[in-house]
């Protein structure tokens, strides 16, 4: 963990580690980071990890942890890790998990009634986390990870 | 109490079911009304038309005493465009005491019994579920075969649309039988249900014909749209229809069952064999139906 950091330490901020290579582009997009928001974010891709071959790690200065979604990030790198930074110091590490609802990813059937401008939340429950698999409280179907990605 | 979907149904409630239908299947037969919901009133809300199953369940609810409100065609009926279906179940559980409903989208009814405490009974919603169907078709089997575990079932024709082979193979699912699914390649059931299937214990085999010696053969209709072109369509439907001639290829003890209406994926030229069961299966819509609307709605 030091020698990442040694990379280019952030003062305050969050940094997300244990990325599974290759999906960085799918978090960013989730991330809503744009001109207007203009936090300034550091991606680093294959590093060397300790425990499991390599990752990627990204770095977000002056972001809360409360402004990202965490369970669209799980979905997509379920074995991450969030790190806290103040004043150059993790103050906080959390590992994230995949929900056992999930209800910010719209239902990938596009004739659920979930789908038809009803006042319902989605409301996907998590069968299986390894690989993901999710099934539709209402309109029952099931879906996989890739499925559920692509809506996020 | 909802009937939204058998995959939830427990084999212990569909044995209710079975046991209440048995003792209405008489009554049924009669045409004596009883009075068991004599007060009662039953809303059937058709987003999606359905002459047959609003009739059979407004047949159902008027043998046990009660009453029926309700409509058949969304675009004649008092449902505005754009109101959403949690205001119209809102509004009309005022009404009545139950609500039958049929809808396009998948959910449409575990959807309704949120937002209403009256009992919700799902006459289809998409291509999910159509649980009553579903009853009515294991009494026939129960009833003509005389029990359901030990048997050997194959669902044919559209597995993937078709939200009848859907909600029986769920329900069979809780007995102890083998499925064979027989279908065109581009209409296979879903993985989902086979893997639901497959942990619930029960034996699968998927085939591309219907020759089979199962005891029962339920054959579902396979419907053009669901292919590009018609000449395709031609060739793979063909395979999936009963005539005289590919009747001698069904074994003799092979119970021949399907949801009707039928178009040309049963010849009426076979109507007469003695297999064929699927009017015995479509008059015991009304018992089945007359069970459950008692057990939602009865004291
Ligand atoms: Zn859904």
């Amino acid at each position: 963990m030091e020698k990442e950091l040694k990379v280019k330490k952030i003062k305050n901020g969050i940094v997300l580690d244990h990325l599974p290579c290759g999906k960085v582009l799918d978090i960013i997009k989730i991330l809503n980071i744009d001109k207007k928001t203009g936090e300034t974010v550091s991606i680093l891709m294959n590093v060397e990890s300790a425990s499991k071959g390599k990752k990627d790690i990204i770095k977000i200065e002056n972001k809360k942890l409360e402004d990202l979604n965490i369970d669209k990030i799980a979905i997509i790198a379920p074995n991450a890790t969030v790190n806290i930074i103040k004043d150059f110091q993790v103050v906080k590490k959390r590992k994230i998990r995949i929900p056992d609802i999930i209800d910010i990813i719209n239902c990938p059937n596009p004739s659920c009634i979930t789908n038809q401008k009803e006042p319902v939340k989605p409301k996907l429950l998590v069968e299986q986390t390894e690989p993901l698999k999710a099934r539709c409280y209402y309109c029952e179907r099931v879906f996989t990870k890739e499925e559920l990605v692509e809506n996020i | 109490m909802n009937i939204i979907s058998t995959r939830h149904m427990k084999r212990s409630f569909i044995e209710e079911v079975l046991e209440r239908t048995k003792k209405m299947d008489p009554v049924a037969e009669s045409k004596k009304q009883l009075d068991i919901l004599e007060g009662k009133i039953l809303a059937t809300l058709f987003f999606e038309p359905s002459t047959r199953t609003n009739l059979s369940f407004t047949t159902a609810m008027k043998m046990l005493g009660g009453t029926v409100i309700g409509f058949d065609n969304p675009r004649t009926s008092s449902v505005k465009k754009g109101e959403t279906l949690a205001d119209t179940i809102r509004v009309v559980q005022s009404y009545a005491n139950a609500i039958v409903m049929r809808h396009p989208n998948e959910g449409a009814a575990a959807l309704a019994a949120e937002f209403t405490n009256i009992p919700i009974i799902n006459a289809g919603d998409g291509s999910n579920q159509h649980p009553t169907q579903a009853l009515l078709d294991l009494y026939t089997i129960l009833k003509e075969k005389h029990k359901i575990d030990g048997l050997e079932i194959t669902l044919a024709g559209d597995l993937k649309y078709g939200r009848t082979i859907h909600s029986l193979a769920y329900a069979l699912g809780k007995f102890d039988v083998s499925i064979v699914f027989a279908s065109p390649p581009a209409l296979r059931i879903q993985r989902w249900i086979i893997n639901d299937l497959k942990s619930a214990g029960i034996s699968v085999k998927e085939t591309d014909n219907i020759e089979t010696t199962s005891d029962v053969l339920y054959l579902t209709r396979i419907q053009k749209e669901r292919f590009p072109d018609i000449e395709e369509y031609q060739k793979v439907a063909s395979a999936y229809v009963l005539n005289e001639e590919s009747l001698k290829k069904i074994g003799k003890e092979t119970m021949i069952m399907h949801p009707l209406p039928r178009v040309n994926e049963i010849t009426p030229e076979i109507d007469h064999d003695k297999r064929a069961k699927y009017f015995v299966q479509s008059s015991y819509g009304i018992p089945t139906r007359m069970a459950i609307l008692s057990m939602v709605m009865g004291d």
